[in-house]
């Protein structure tokens, strides 16, 4: 009774459900829109990974890759913390 | 000059036929001469919830294949005259009607009506295709739940892709207390998330549910909140500026009561 007293006051801890249903839904009305599944984000993401590192030392775990949407368009964001240059070019 | 307007949703049980049946009344109701056309073929229900079940003939299958012209399988309304239902058949499937005839037999009715309304089976598949392809207008219905959000915005891509621009919103089944409380998606969030513009949002009423039993839908019933969603609907879609509706908040008290279970 306690934590429905704290949900009705809006401090609780859980989020409200209807939060939770908006950002599920935008995420798969995104992969909808561009047919594109989180699955294949995931492989995407390991190639990105691989071709990258061939020329940049990256932060694998603080790299942000998503698909956002704005009323009718989709971008691929993607935000890649460099740690540092890995030489200037790999071998030639 | 005649509107052909498809009432579509992509997921099925959301109030497809109930908002063409409503809509269909309001709009004669107002004096307008409208035609309201199943095209769920197999599955005919707008025959039921205008209470015409017992008055068929003929039906779309009989009109597209040109056994009989489209004006002898035309049920008038008792109550509201100036409204018309082209039932479909019970017995044929969603393939029996090509979208070509359906765009013909639309041609040659938009003489004698102010408006056509077109109410589409669920899915994507050929019965979709065949509703949309007459409509100059596509009133898409969802609720609030992801799944009715999801598959309404799949709908919004094939009417896009069918080249159909004028595409408007219809939101069936709010529950004010749930969404006041944070546990039922928004008008924001649905708006943010399909981005089209509104002209409906109906709060779930347990008058439709009344109102379907009798065949004498809730836009009839004057003291329903839903009912007066609908025709708020009909004024949007005659030209009005109509404000959305509020609804009626939970008390304090009220909601003091319900947390003790008094």
């Amino acid at each position: 009774m306690f934590k429905s007293l704290l949900k009705m006051l809006g401090i609780g801890d859980e989020q409200p459900s209807g939060v939770v249903a908006k950002d599920r839904l935008k995420m798969v009305i995104i992969h909808d829109r561009t047919s594109v599944s989180p699955e294949v984000m995931k492989r995407f993401r390991a190639d990105l990974i691989k071709v990258l590192s061939n020329y940049f030392e990256i932060d694998e775990h603080d790299m942000n890759l998503s698909l956002e949407s704005e009323s009718n368009s989709c971008a691929l964001i993607a935000s890649i913390p460099l740690r540092g240059m890995r030489g200037r070019v790999a071998k030639t | 000059m005649c509107e052909v307007m498809v009432v579509t949703s992509g997921k099925g049980g959301v109030g497809k036929t109930t908002t063409t049946a409503n809509i269909g009344v309001g709009l004669a109701m107002r004096g307008k001469r409208v035609a309201v056309i199943d095209t769920d073929t197999g599955l005919r229900n707008l025959d039921l919830l205008l209470g015409l079940e017992n008055r068929i003939m003929y039906d779309l299958v009989d009109v597209t294949s040109g056994r009989v012209a489209y004006k002898k399988a035309l049920v008038r309304h008792k109550k509201f005259e100036t409204l018309y239902l082209l039932p479909t058949s019970q017995v044929r499937d969603k393939s029996a009607v090509k979208p070509e005839q359906l765009v013909e037999l639309v041609t040659e009715m938009r003489n004698e009506f102010d408006y056509i309304l077109i109410d589409c089976p669920a899915g994507l598949e050929q019965g979709f295709q065949t509703a949309i392809a007459a409509a100059d207008v596509a009133l898409v219905v969802t609720t609030p739940e992801i799944s009715s959000v999801r598959d309404a915005d799949k709908i919004i891509g094939e009417l896009g892709r069918a080249d159909k621009e004028t595409i408007k919103l219809i939101v069936n089944r709010i529950r004010p207390m749930m969404v006041e409380k944070g546990d039922m998606l928004n008008m924001d969030d649905i708006n943010e998330i399909l981005s089209l513009e509104c002209i409906g949002q109906i709060p779930d009423d347990e008058a439709v549910v009344t109102a379907t039993n009798r065949g004498e839908p809730v836009i009839t019933i004057d003291s329903s909140m839903a009912g007066r969603a609908y025709r708020n609907i009909v004024a949007r879609i005659c030209g009005e500026a109509v404000p959305f509706m509020t609804f009626p908040r939970e008390g304090f008290l009220a909601r003091l009561r319900r947390l003790f279970g008094m």
